[in-house]
Order: C-alpha cells, then structure tokens, then sequence
C-alpha cells in the first residue's frame, strides 16, 4: 500500500515532447515507472523514449488506459493542460510547471474542485512511492521503501527530509510535493487524511513554510483526526517580514502565517516541531517514539 | 512587480475607476504648473516611492512628511523642493528610507468617510477576494489583528466578479447610505475586473473614499503585479522604476534568478525556495546572519550560478559564502562547472563552503576535488552551516 500512485499506476507526460518533458520522463522510466505515452498537441504519431505521443489527452487515455498524468507543460498553457487532463477524466493530475500565472489557476480550481481529478501541484517536485513509481522530477536514488509519509510545500527540502530519514535508516510509504505557488490543487489536510488511511503509512513528516494559513488548518486536522505520529518544519523562521508581500498578504488570516503563529499551531497539536532543518529526519523518529512510549 | 501610486492612478482611471485628477513633477517648477493646471483650491503634494506609510513618514533630517496639502502653487513648490531628491523613511522602507525621485500633485476632494478596500488571491478560497473595512487610513494589519470583525471578506470568481448582490453587501456592511450603493457597485465591479484583467497580484486602496457628494473615489492606490503574468503585460512590465528596486535584486531578476538582500554577511546560494529559507534558518541557528536569500532555481545553467555568485560577491559585508545545492531537476555538476567558472571569471575573496547532495553529486564532488580551487567541502547541513559561519568570522571550524 502507499498513497497516490503504486507500481500499477499507468503515467503519461503533458509535454513530452519539451526538453524538460523527455528528459524527466526518462527519469521515471529509469526508476521503473511505467510510464505509458506521451501529449503534445500536434505531434500525435511521434515517438519519444519509444513512447507513442499523442495530440489530446483523450485519445492518450483512449490509446493505454493512463489513469495518471505529469505536466510539463511552459507556464502559459499549462493551465489550459491541466484543465483538459480533468476534461479527459484523469484520476490523477501532477502538475511539475513552474511559473503559471496565479489568475489562470484561481480559473482552474473551481473546475478541479467540482470535478473527481485530483490535482498535485502546480510548482511541485511530483509524487514518488519508493521501489514503485516515481512521478515528477526528484532524484530517485535518495528514497527507500518503508513508512514515513512525507509532505511538503518545497521541493528541495523534501529531498533533504527523505535524505535524512533513509540515512536514519527510516524508508518512506509516499512522498508528495504540494507545489510552493499560491494556489494548489491539493493541500496538507487532504494528504494527511490520505497518510492517516494508508496502512502503510505509519507516521507523517511535513515541511511548511511561512506564509499563508496551510500549516494552522492542518496542525488543527492532526490534533482532531490524525493518529499517527507527525514531525514538522516550517522553513523561513528568520526570514525578515513584508519581503515577499506588502499588507494584504497578511491581514486575510489575521494574524496567521507567521513562523511564530505556525510553530505554536503545530505545537498545540502535539506535533513533533523541528528546530532546524538538519533535524527534520531525528524530529520524526522523537514523534515515533513518544507515540510508542505512550502504548 | 511594484509600480508608482500615479502609475496605478493611470491604469486604475483607464479601467473605469473614479480617481482624481493629477500630475506627476519631477521639480518644484513642475509642482508648481501642475498645481495651476489642476485648477482646484487645494492639492496633495505626494511623494512617489515604492513603500506604504508616506503620509505618516518624514524625511532625513527635516520635518518633511511624504504627503502634504498645498493651497498655492508656491506651497506645491515648497512641499515638492522638501521632497526631491530627499530620503523618506515611512514604516515600510526600514531605517535607510527610500529617495524620492518624482511627486504626484493631485487635487482634493471632500472627504465623509475613509474606508479600505484591498484585492488579492486568497489561498484558502482558491480565488481572488475583495477585502474592505470601515477603518480607511489605518494600518490594517493592526486592525486584522485587534478587530478582525471589521474586515469583510468576499471571494469572486474571476471571469464573472463581483455580482451585484455582493456589492450592496458590501455597501451594507460598510454603513454607506442607500444612494451611494450604486457608486459603490460600479467602483467595486471596476476595480474587481482590473485586477483580474492586468493580473495584479495586489490592488489596495487605503483610504477610499466616500465623498461629500456620495461618490467613490480611490484617494490612494497601491498595485503590484504577479510576475509569472507579466509576459502578456507588455505595457505594464513597461512601467518597471529599476530606481526604486535594490540594484543586486533587479541584476538577479533579469537573470532569472530570485535574490533578496539581508544585512548579514554570510552569502546563501540554493535551489529551492524552501532549501533556501532553510538554509538562512540554518546560519542563524549556528550563530551567522545570513546576507541574503537567493534560490537559482531549478533549471539554472551555469551562466546563471557564475551570475549568482557574482551578485553575491557585488555584497561588500559579505565575508563567506555558503553553497547549499540538493539537486533534483538542478544536477550537482552545474553547479560545480559554474563554481569553477566562476572562480575564474569572477575570482572568490572570501572563503566558500560547498555542500552538495542529489542528482549527480558524485561527478559533482570530483569535478571540484580535481579543479584546484579553494573550496570548503561539507558533508551534510549542520557541517556546512558550522563550517561557514566560522570561515565568515576568519575562524577555522
């Protein structure tokens, strides 16, 4: 078991034929995912990595039965590609694209929302079950099977947590990238419901940032719904205030987005906290054994 | 991107939103004509800077406020000579203030109540939402903070806006009378429709005003735009002041990478937004300050990690620099390329701490033990963090 996506899961490329596209589509079919086709439009007939492509995401689902997706798609289109990957009904939207303007994808959530896709991303590193199927772009070899589930707003930084969890000798059931962009399809409280199902899963690790209200809302899920052990990070502790964004940006939540209103958040929730990030792996095995300490 | 309070007053007028008349000087002569051609009793002499807070902030050594009423074209002048070419320090622009390079001159109006209204996209909603509050002029934050229920909320989707429903909602909860709803209904619908239609990533008007004769009116306006949206705004992306932005950022910007500039004196390069926050979190935790955050990104080629380290190294308190790279899309290789580049074109003067991991970190490491550099290597974060900031204080760790 794991979450999202297992040896079984059938992956096409949205922009496969991009230089991007091909190379981490190579990528996944070096770490054994099976990786079934491919979508430009226009290029239908062609082939890459011995891959058929096709012109629409319909006849690529029609043509080998893909019931994932991963998009590479440039920015400009890429909303419009994630919208004809829900139109096609595929389960399982991963969207790599960085650099999607924010409006095209407050266009594309309600349509999500309203659909049975489930989209990761955009802005994220993908979906990766270790020894099973990787979809998106980290580095496969930093990952081991096992029963952490893995989270996070940040790509580069869940590769340092999984770096440290496998040296600490602790394997991963999933790891999932939500994308570091306003608006994502998929956010920590749907994940950790997902972690929370999975019988594999045995505890969670997951890296927030500042900004925003997403670490608040899930440490209030963990404390109501999760009962596995949960470790976290927030990442930009010391970063100064106002730099990214002027007043708005914070007034909506009231208050919330701070390191200081995230930290104390996770904390009431009797989530294991990170005191830095070289201590996110060792964070997560205190919360494993608290929790076994407790039984 | 940012751009001047005339700036938006322009596109604001343009997309139908009811602002006042003005005109933008950059001498007191200019100040003085504006005031004369606007023909009203009584002008704002504004100072156009990036940064919020000007009517409250003072200029460097004088008792010049950022935002001054003038009665006369000789007041106009007078404000305008205190203004020009002077540092104002507001709030937002920290100890070191902010030059003011240009005014905005812009008639008055009769003022019944100031309120606040601001657009942005909203993570939770998943859409864009106006924000408005009966407490205009004032610093919001403050208000969000200690009287959350004056702040109303309402989520809009973004090709159909505001309905009207929502704008006498809004009216409703703001207290304007009945006869000023229908004003209220075409400003809100307008600045709704401008903010999605030139992808503004923040549109605040603080205050906006309810006149004496029952009219809107958007007394400021503050704009910044989503970068990702820009290359179908060409005519904004025009409106870019490379003066009001920090030089080594706007360097960094147009070379696609995303630096912004501390006060510490250990130089960050990374990958990753996230990698990059953790990294400053890392240094300060170990005792240094960080003196800046910079992510290459994820595709960085080696032109742009030799300009990274040249930006970095433009930071004269800059006394060590540590590179964190965990590459994923980005291969460690890259980045051991440009650091030789770079040490030949650019030439390190200060002590340089590598720690890398990922995509072919092997090759990366080798190509840096053969290439005679002396390069700091760390295995791990917590070695590289320690490693770096005794190097920056001229101790060997």
């Amino acid at each position: 078991m794991s979450i999202l996506v297992n040896r079984d899961t059938r992956v096409i490329c949205q922009g496969i034929t991009g230089k991007v596209g091909e190379f981490h589509t190579r990528g996944c079919l070096e770490y054994g995912t099976r990786m079934v086709g491919g979508v430009t439009p226009g290029k239908g007939g062609e082939t890459v990595a011995d891959l058929p492509v096709f012109d629409t995401v319909a006849e690529a689902v029609a043509a080998t039965g893909a019931n994932a997706t991963m998009i590479f798609v440039p920015p400009a289109f890429a909303a419009d590609a994630i919208l004809e990957a829900v139109g096609a009904e595929m389960p399982l939207v991963i969207a790599i694209t960085e650099g999607i303007p924010v409006i095209d994808m407050a266009r594309v959530m309600p349509v999500v929302r309203a659909s049975k896709s489930r989209l990761i991303g955009p802005n994220c590193p993908g979906v990766i079950t270790p020894g099973q199927c990787k979809i998106g772009i980290m580095p496969g070899y930093i990952h081991t099977p096992g029963h952490v589930g893995v989270m996070s707003r940040s790509g580069t930084l869940t590769y340092e947590a999984v770096w440290q969890l496998t040296q600490l000798g602790h394997g991963q059931s999933s790891c999932v990238g939500l994308g570091g962009d306003p608006l994502v399809g998929s956010s920590f409280i749907d994940i950790l419901a997902l972690f929370e199902a999975d019988p594999d899963t045995h505890s969670i690790l997951m890296m927030g940032e500042i900004g925003g209200s997403a670490e608040e809302e899930a440490a209030e899920f963990v404390k109501h719904h999760v009962t596995k052990p949960v470790a976290a990070f927030i990442a930009g502790q010391t970063a100064p205030p106002g730099k990214r964004m002027g007043h708005a940006g914070a007034i909506i939540s009231g208050g919330k987005g701070t390191a200081e209103a995230k930290l104390a958040a996770l904390e009431s929730a009797g989530i294991e906290v990170a005191a830095s990030p070289a201590d996110m792996g060792a964070a997560m095995v205190r919360a494993i054994e608290r929790k076994n300490k407790k039984k | 991107m940012k751009i001047h309070e005339y700036q938006a007053k322009e596109l604001l007028r343009a997309a139908g939103v009811p602002v006042l008349a003005g005109k933008v000087a950059r001498t007191p002569e200019e100040a003085a004509a504006a005031f004369t051609a606007l023909g009203t009793p009584i002008c704002a002499v504004k100072a156009q800077i990036h940064a919020g807070g000007r009517g409250k902030g003072m200029v460097k050594g004088s008792t010049q406020r950022g935002v001054e009423l003038a009665k006369t074209a000789a007041d106009a002048a007078r404000i305008a000579t205190g203004l020009l070419d002077q540092t104002l320090v507001t709030i937002q622009t920290g100890p070191e203030g902010q030059v003011v390079r240009q005014v905005f001159v812009e008639s008055g109006c009769a003022i019944e109540r100031e309120l606040y209204c601001a657009i942005l996209v909203d993570r939770q909603a998943g859409s864009p939402v106006l924000i408005a509050s009966t407490a205009g002029g004032m610093d919001i934050e403050e208000v969000a903070h200690k009287t959350p229920e004056l702040i109303i909320t309402e989520p809009f989707d973004p090709d159909r806006g505001l309905s009207a429903w929502q704008t006498r909602l809004l009216s409703a909860r703001l207290g304007l009378p009945a006869a000023s709803w229908r004003a209220a209904e075409q400003f809100f619908k307008a600045l709704t429709k401008a903010f999605v239609n030139l992808d503004a990533s923040l549109l605040e008007i603080n205050p906006l005003v309810l006149t004496k004769d029952g009219g809107m009116v958007a007394l400021d306006a503050k704009m910044t735009f989503d970068d990702n949206a820009l290359f179908r705004h060409k005519d904004v992306a025009a409106l870019r002041d490379e003066s009001e932005e920090e030089p080594a950022e706007t360097r960094a910007a147009a070379a696609g990478l995303s630096y912004v500039k501390l006060n510490g004196t250990i130089g960050c390069l990374v990958n990753g937004a996230g990698l990059a926050m953790s990294t400053m979190d890392l240094v300060k935790y170990h005792g240094g300050e960080p003196a800046n955050f910079l992510d290459v990104g994820g595709g960085a080629d080696v032109k742009q990690v030799t300009e990274a380290f040249r930006i970095i190294l433009s930071d004269k308190n800059v006394k060590a620099i540590l590179v964190n790279i965990f590459g994923g899309i980005m291969r460690c290789t890259t980045i051991a390329n440009a650091l030789i580049e770079a040490s030949k074109t650019v030439g390190f003067t200060v002590p340089l701490v590598v720690r890398l991991e990922g995509t072919e970190v092997e090759e990366g490491k080798k190509i840096l033990a053969n290439s005679g550099t002396t390069i700091i290597t760390a295995d791990g974060l917590t070695d590289a963090a320690k490693k770096v900031v005794a190097a920056s204080k001229g101790l060997k760790a």
